[in-house]
């Protein structure tokens, strides 16, 4: 029998398909289906320190604004009492996460103070999350920040949450660092457990009519799985940490190369957002029926089998890659 | 044991009672006592139970005679019912009061006592409602304080078990159910005690059930009406008696002792003053005072009004009595002496004391303060040998010279006591900080603590007047801080110095704190002269900090209330400063904490950040400063504005004598525009490279602040130089026309819609437009110059030129509505000007209560405007409930004086030539030319008739202007659409007159602060909706067009400005009645109102708002009237609703609850599109198209 289990954070998964952070996990029924459909855990949605503090801010604002300046409107608004702007709500469903699913269900986390990040970690731990994900969302725009500075910082800030919980840790990067193996490697050094790449940036477009700028995110495609693929396989074997690939990963083949590539488990929201999770027993029966036929016995055998380090080949992650392509694309003509 | 003491307001006070002692309250908001209501209503959606261990039934009626009613029903089945309300809510109770009272049913109402609406409105204290229910067979139990309306609460409560009679419980509005006290609280424990449980279960005996059957509600004849109208008369003797019982019980659970007159004074004294409210407790102490002087003078405080018990008043007043002078807050025109006098003057008589000089004086109307000096003179005037009947106090009656005169040096207080002034600006937070300031010395130290607060009358908040005192002794001072007596002035925003008279509270070597954006070695140089003569003369300790920017570092934007309040607090010394600042931050964690820790970061941020700033400044010995306090209007503004409003405008009205004001109510338009109130941090600044002319910015101001003008290039020649002008686009005015876009600089409140709305953005930089936002103070003065040029020299063109069905033209008509007290970016007054420019030159407009009769009726000045011919919108309000029908009475005139005229008309043929006579009874003025051209024919018709002597003549001269096509506006608020005037409304539209109502509709009673009404939306929260709306927003527009002869349009400007105005023109060309609801984006609905336009557009799109409109002309023709002008949705209801706090703050406090109600809603839009889609499409053509076969 074809053995599709992985360890990922230290976590035994039956599987390598695991739910990436999306709305999925904000609706315990509909993890639950994944759960049933064979997800072998999930991450949750993040929570945004900085939209806590916007939610509380603008609650505050618009309970106050306008009170106490006319005598006959005193407030414009009931003042309901206890209000969830706080990571309660998140909380309560990382606790209810825990308590519906049988598989594991890693927190997630976008912090933008020190005392933000270190005290939700503790608090998403204390919920009952199997393990925590830190999404190092960040847009540097200020132009007298150093890639230095920033690094360093993000490197303090992952020891700093090391150091406030037990349970394991993964960072979610992003893939616009410079030197990324360095950073990558300083991360782990700082406590990660684990890392995941890459971060999907929401990225403004533009209404034409209107002149305006609107958020925008559009699903992945297979195509994105390239990037992070790329880098989990130079990174696999020099950084000894698990590697999560996020990004891109739509069908059975696409896990079976993020597992050649070195990663632990592939990491899925768009396909599982487009299609549901009927897509599930089919990508991992897929999944096994190309092991079998090939004779694979098990999802670890393959785990690292196409990193650079394994490769005939190693420059071909590297410029030489280019290369081929262009080569590829004059033969082809 | 300790007993529990709490700093709460009057109104809190009694509504804690009063939640605890009932089943079912039925509320309806009015000012100042909503907020009984409120605490009622959020008590039980909380859950908070009544010490029978239940919680206590709250529905929000449609009126107050609605709830009266609910309340009657709720006592005939055996609940323990109440209501809380005042002023014109009392009146509309009256007639449930009477059978309430006829079938002896216990029951208590709570009235904060108000003025009612006569020459004016005032939603301000006395005792008019009060006295116009005496009548009714309740009793009336007065409390004075808010510890006082607390223990009657109570009192009145057991008091009404056991005899069977109501009672009105009633305190001062405002000066008592606004005052923020410390006071001892009544516990359940107490409660339970005072209560007799076998008297409720009596009570709930009489009720009404099929079990054992009665009929109660009679027809009666003359033979027994009488007889059973007497029957009664034991339960009335009786309730003196059992109240005072339950008085003294009071006393032994409670240690406070109450009789139903409370005298205090000499034993022997000579000369006695009788009181009822808040003004005994002045009284009281000033006797108290004088007493010590060796006065033989004393006060007679009357608790319990009716019944009147002869027997207890004898008992009470002292047998040395000589002299008695009876004040009332209440005023009777044409009677012999008001009626409190006029029931002493009878007791004395009945009571064999003839003997005894009684005088009779009003004072306090409408708040009027009411001093210790007032109440001396009182007593003073009673030395005469001849002292003054019917006289007034606190004014200056220099027509019928009713007044006595006050001697303003005169002062009670205390020295122990602390008293301190804050000014603030009435967006920075300033009366907030102080209620929290007065519980942490409340309720932390062993001090008595009052807190009491004035308001400005202007909705986009200008001042707020904080008066705080505290001491180790007791407070009984129901007034202001007066002139020379604060021991502490704060001045919260710096401008205020150069407008008003903030150190003459300051008393010799008083602390004076300001906020100053300059330093403490720069500031002195900034001062006007009266400030720096004011702080050398009165020797103040004079402090100051940057709290502007204390505030923006930490960020709390323009909320200077926290960094002031800790600076207060730090100076002051009223606790140790360590102490002060844990209380001030713990209050902070109370007040803050549920809405999340960053608000209670920020605040802590900003406490800690105070100290280091705060600077005491080393007072110069001389004045150095040239610069001279601001006039309150310019010197070429009109004399009334100048010497009346003007005065109010700067806090001096008190000062204004009888004979300056108006005898019947009546004021001069355009009055706004010479109080000039520079309230805007930044303006919009005109682009003319960049502008297409659209007007839709000078549409959407909501203050009138931005216009454009075509016109002669010529008239330029005499231009400021910074005046902004380019060719004119406009097809009609092209060639040697200039086109400029001007805005009032000193008039903006800075809301920029204009700019939100703009759609000409800069092709090399998308974020500049043709208009963008900078700062006021640079451009000020260059403005203004060109402000008064485009005003003044350049003419409104003339009407009859152009078509206004365009936004562009329309804009061109001049507002007739400007510059109103209204909410920065209010959602209503767009529409109201629109209005005023199409038609505001022929217009009479009805206007109920509301916000709009607010912004667009409260003094001192008022935005209703008149155009180069003198002509304006005749403006009146009537009242709340009666609006629509009020409107009709206009319009009734109108067509009555008309059809007179035209009747007269033709009998002057000779005089006047046939054909003049013709022209004026065939007139066509369905145009602009047209109207004009019937102007000028009565303006002949005048001419020609003069002189003549024909009475009939002289009938026809006066009648002619209504030859002159009027309309007739009805204009209010959803409150009044939906709910309180509804009937009347229906009625109304039933009719078929020609009156054009305008529902501004916000989707609450936004004027009382945002409580529910019938057209506040499912899944919203409101107040009485604390849970979010269950029920779906009422369909007023399907109703009216179910008449089939009505013209409704249902229009949202944010959406489609041009829907808006075709709406409106066609509504007024309809001859017969018309609809018009208007989606008002409003502060209660808790977003960026800069967002409203666009926020508009969501509810549009998302099915909240269906546009259409339905014209019955359209069926006449064969043609589906309705016309839907909006498409089917295209976005959730979410994405248009949690924009908003009203809607999101549900998903905070119970996301389940929000989700469901959600669905619910969505589901509701969805289903009104499929409804009008069918109604839309349904065919109309069938019997006119058998028609034209034939």
């Amino acid at each position: 029998m074809t053995d599709l289990s992985t360890t990922y954070l230290g976590l035994n998964l039956k599987n390598p398909l695991v739910a990436a952070a999306s709305p999925f996990s904000k609706n315990i029924d509909k993890a639950r289906k994944l759960e049933d459909a064979g997800i072998s855990a999930i991450v949750m949605y993040s929570l945004f320190e900085e939209q806590i503090i916007h939610e509380s801010l603008e609650l505050d604002h618009y309970l106050t604004r306008g009170t106490d300046s006319f005598a006959e409107a005193m407030t414009y608004l009931p003042d309901g009492g206890v209000y969830s702007v706080g990571p309660e709500k998140y909380l309560d469903q990382v606790a209810g996460l825990k308590k519906a699913l049988k598989i594991p269900v890693i927190g997630s986390l976008n912090g933008v103070s020190k005392g933000g990040w270190t005290s939700y970690a503790k608090q998403i731990q204390d919920a009952g999350a199997d393990a925590l994900e830190l999404n190092l969302y960040y847009i540097p725009t200020d132009l007298d920040l150093t890639a230095q500075e920033l690094e360093n910082a993000q490197v303090e800030l992952v020891a700093e949450v090391k150091s406030s919980i037990s349970i394991p840790l993964a960072v979610k990067l992003s893939p616009f660092i410079t030197a990324l193996p360095n950073f990558a490697r300083r991360i782990v050094e700082a406590g990660a457990d684990g890392l995941v790449l890459f971060n999907r940036f929401y990225q403004p477009d533009f209404d034409m009519n209107e002149l305006k700028i609107v958020p925008s995110l559009d699903l992945s495609t297979s195509a994105e799985l390239r990037l992070p693929l790329r880098w989990i396989s130079i990174l696999h074997g020099k950084i000894n940490t698990d590697f999560a690939l996020t990004s891109g990963v739509h069908t059975a083949n696409d896990v079976l190369k993020t597992m050649m590539a070195g990663a632990k488990v592939a990491m899925m929201a768009s396909n599982l957002l487009a299609n549901g999770e009927q897509i599930i027993p089919s990508m991992l029966t897929e999944l096994e029926v190309w092991m079998k036929e090939r004779e694979y016995v098990s999802i670890k055998q393959m785990q690292g089998s196409m990193s650079q380090k394994s490769v005939k080949e190693p420059a071909a992650f590297e410029r030489a890659n280019y290369m081929n392509v262009l080569n590829s694309f004059r033969d082809l003509r | 044991m300790k007993k529990p003491v709490v700093t709460i307001d009057g109104n809190e006070a009694t509504a804690s009672v009063s939640h605890r002692l009932s089943e079912v309250i039925a509320i309806y908001p009015i000012t100042p006592s909503s907020n009984m209501g409120e605490f009622a209503d959020e008590w039980s959606a909380k859950g908070k139970k009544n010490i029978w261990g239940t919680v206590p039934a709250v529905i929000e009626m449609q009126s107050e005679g609605g709830a009266a009613g609910a309340v009657h029903g709720a006592l005939q089945t055996g609940a323990l019912t109440t209501t809380f309300t005042a002023s014109q809510g009392l009146l509309l109770m009256i007639p449930n009061m009477y059978k309430i009272a006829g079938e002896l049913t216990s029951t208590v109402f709570h009235v904060a006592a108000r003025s009612l609406a006569a020459q004016g409105l005032s939603i301000f204290g006395d005792h008019q409602d009060v006295m116009a229910v005496r009548q009714t067979g309740w009793a009336l139990l007065s409390s004075a304080s808010v510890q006082e309306a607390h223990d009657f609460a109570a009192i009145s409560q057991s008091s009404t078990l056991k005899s069977r009679v109501p009672f009105m419980h009633f305190f001062d509005g405002f000066r008592t159910s606004h005052e923020v006290s410390k006071i001892f609280q009544i516990t359940d424990d107490e409660l339970r005690t005072l209560i007799d449980d076998d008297l409720v279960r009596e009570h709930r005996a009489r009720g009404l059930t099929p079990n054992q059957p009665v009929l109660r509600g009679t027809a009666q004849n003359p033979d027994v009406y009488f007889q059973a109208r007497e029957t009664v008369n034991p339960f009335y003797d009786a309730t003196p008696a059992i109240v005072q019982d339950m008085m003294d019980e009071f006393a032994k659970v409670t240690g406070r002792h109450y009789n139903l007159f409370d005298y205090v004074g000499h034993p022997e004294a000579e000369r006695v003053v009788i009181i009822m409210g808040s003004g005994g407790d002045t009284a009281e102490a000033t006797v108290n005072y004088l007493v010590e002087q060796g006065e033989k003078v004393g006060v007679l405080k009357v608790r319990l009004y009716r019944p009147f018990s002869l027997d207890y008043f004898m008992k009470a007043l002292p047998v040395s009595v000589k002299k008695i002078a009876v004040l009332d807050r209440t005023k009777e025109p044409g009677a012999m002496g008001e009626p409190l006098y006029l029931d002493i003057v009878n007791a004395l008589s009945e009571g064999d004391r003839s003997d005894v000089k009684v005088i009779g004086g009003r004072y306090g109307l409408s708040s009027k303060e009411f001093t210790p000096a007032m109440f001396k003179s009182a007593l003073d005037e009673l030395k005469k040998a001849k002292p003054k009947n019917h006289f007034t106090l606190g004014i200056n009656d220099d027509v019928t010279h009713t007044s006595l005169d006050v001697d303003a040096s005169f002062s009670i207080e205390h020295s122990e006591t602390v008293r301190c002034v804050f000014f603030g600006l009435g967006s920075d937070g300033t009366v907030g900080a102080n209620k929290n300031s007065i519980k942490i010395i409340g309720e932390e130290t062993d001090n008595y603590a009052q807190g009491y607060f004035v308001y400005d009358s202007k909705k986009s908040g200008q001042m707020t007047i904080s008066h705080l005192r505290f001491g180790p002794k007791p407070i009984h001072a129901p007034y202001l801080i007066e002139a020379n007596q604060a021991n502490f002035v704060a001045c919260h925003q710096f401008s205020f110095l150069e407008r008003y008279d903030i150190l003459k509270y300051a008393k010799e070597g008083a602390v004076f704190l300001l906020n100053s954006m300059f330093g403490k070695d720069e500031v002195w140089d900034t001062l006007p002269s009266e400030v720096q003569s004011a702080i050398i003369e009165k020797k103040l300790r004079f402090y100051v900090i940057n709290g502007y920017d204390v505030a923006e570092k930490t960020g709390m934007g323009q909320r200077v209330n926290t960094i002031m309040q800790t600076a207060f607090f730090a100076i002051s010394g009223v606790l140790p400063r360590e102490q002060a600042i844990e209380e001030i931050k713990h209050a902070i964690e109370k007040t803050y904490g549920k809405r999340g820790e960053a608000v209670v970061k920020k605040n802590f941020e900003a406490v800690d950040a105070t100290i280091v700033n705060l600077f005491e400044v080393k007072v110069p010995a001389t004045v150095t400063s040239k610069m001279v306090r601001r006039s309150a209007v310019p010197s070429n503004a009109p004399d009334f504005v100048k010497n009346v409003l003007g005065p109010m405008i700067t806090f001096d009205g008190d000062d204004l004598p009888v004979s300056a004001m108006p005898i019947d109510g009546s004021y001069p338009l355009a009055t706004t525009q010479w109080e000039k109130r520079n309230i805007a941090l930044d303006i919009p600044v005109w682009e003319a490279d960049l502008c297409i002319q659209c007007g839709k910015c000078v549409m959407v101001c909501p203050h009138a602040v931005i216009r454009h003008k075509v016109y002669d290039e010529k008239l330029l020649a005499d231009a400021p130089e910074t005046f902004k002008h380019m060719p004119s686009k406009f097809k009609e005015f092209s060639q040697g026309f200039a086109y400029t876009i001007q805005v009032a600089p000193e008039d903006c409140t800075g809301c920029t819609l204009c700019v939100e709305v703009c759609p000409a953005k800069d092709k090399t930089q998308a974020g500049r437009k043709a208009l963008n936002m900078a700062p006021q103070p640079a451009l000020r003065e260059s403005e203004t110059k060109n402000w008064e040029f485009f005003l003044n020299t350049i003419p409104d063109m003339d009407r009859k030129l152009f078509n206004p069905s365009t936004i562009k033209n329309s804009q061109l008509l001049r507002p007739l509505f400007e510059f109103s007290g209204a909410c920065a970016g209010c959602g209503e007054t767009p529409y109201v000007k629109l209005v005023s420019q199409l038609f505001g030159d022929r217009s009479v407009i009805a206007n109920a209560t509301g916000c709009s009769s607010i912004y667009g009726g409260n003094l001192p000045t008022t935005p209703w405007a008149v155009d180069e011919k003198g002509r304006g919108p005749a403006w009146s309000n009537s009242l709340f409930e009666d609006n629509a029908e009020f409107g009709l009475g206009m319009r009734l005139t109108i067509d009555k004086q008309k059809e007179y005229a035209l009747e007269l008309v033709k009998d002057f043929e000779k005089e006047l030539s046939l054909d003049l006579v013709n022209a004026l009874v065939n007139a066509d003025q369905s145009d602009e030319a047209g109207i004009q051209a019937q102007r000028e024919r009565v303006a002949d018709l005048k001419n020609k008739l003069s002189k003549s002597s024909d009475t009939r003549a002289k009938d026809l001269v006066s009648l002619a202007d209504n030859l002159v096509k009027k309309s007739v506006w009805i204009m209010g608020g959803d409150g009044w659409a939906y709910d309180i005037g509804y009937g009347g409304l229906d009625h109304v539209i039933a009719s078929g007159r020609n009156v054009n109502i305008l529902v501004l509709d916000t989707e609450v009673y936004s004027n009382t602060g945002g409580q529910a009404s019938k057209s506040t939306p499912r899944a919203a929260v409101a107040k009485f909706a604390m849970g979010g709306k269950s029920l779906g927003k009422k369909d007023l527009g399907l109703i009216a067009m179910s008449y089939g002869n009505v013209y409704v349009a249902h229009i949202a400007m944010g959406f489609n400005d041009q829907q808006t105005l075709r709406a409106i023109i066609e509504a007024e060309a309809y001859d017969g009645p018309s609809l018009i609801i208007a989606y008002s984006h409003c502060i209660a609905h808790g977003y960026d109102m800069a967002k409203g336009l666009e926020q508009q557009k969501l509810a549009v799109q998302s099915g909240h708002w269906p546009m259409y409109r339905y014209d019955p002309r359209l069926a006449a023709e064969g043609k589906n009237p309705l016309v839907i002008e909006s498409k089917e949705p295209s976005i959730p209801l979410s994405q248009y609703a949690y924009n908003e706090t009203r809607y999101k703050m549900l998903t905070q406090i119970d996301e389940a609850r929000a989700e469901e109600l959600m669905k619910e809603a969505q589901h509701d839009a969805k289903s009104r599109w499929t409804l009008y889609q069918q109604m839309a499409s349904m065919h109309y053509d069938a019997n006119n198209t058998e028609e034209k076969k034939s």
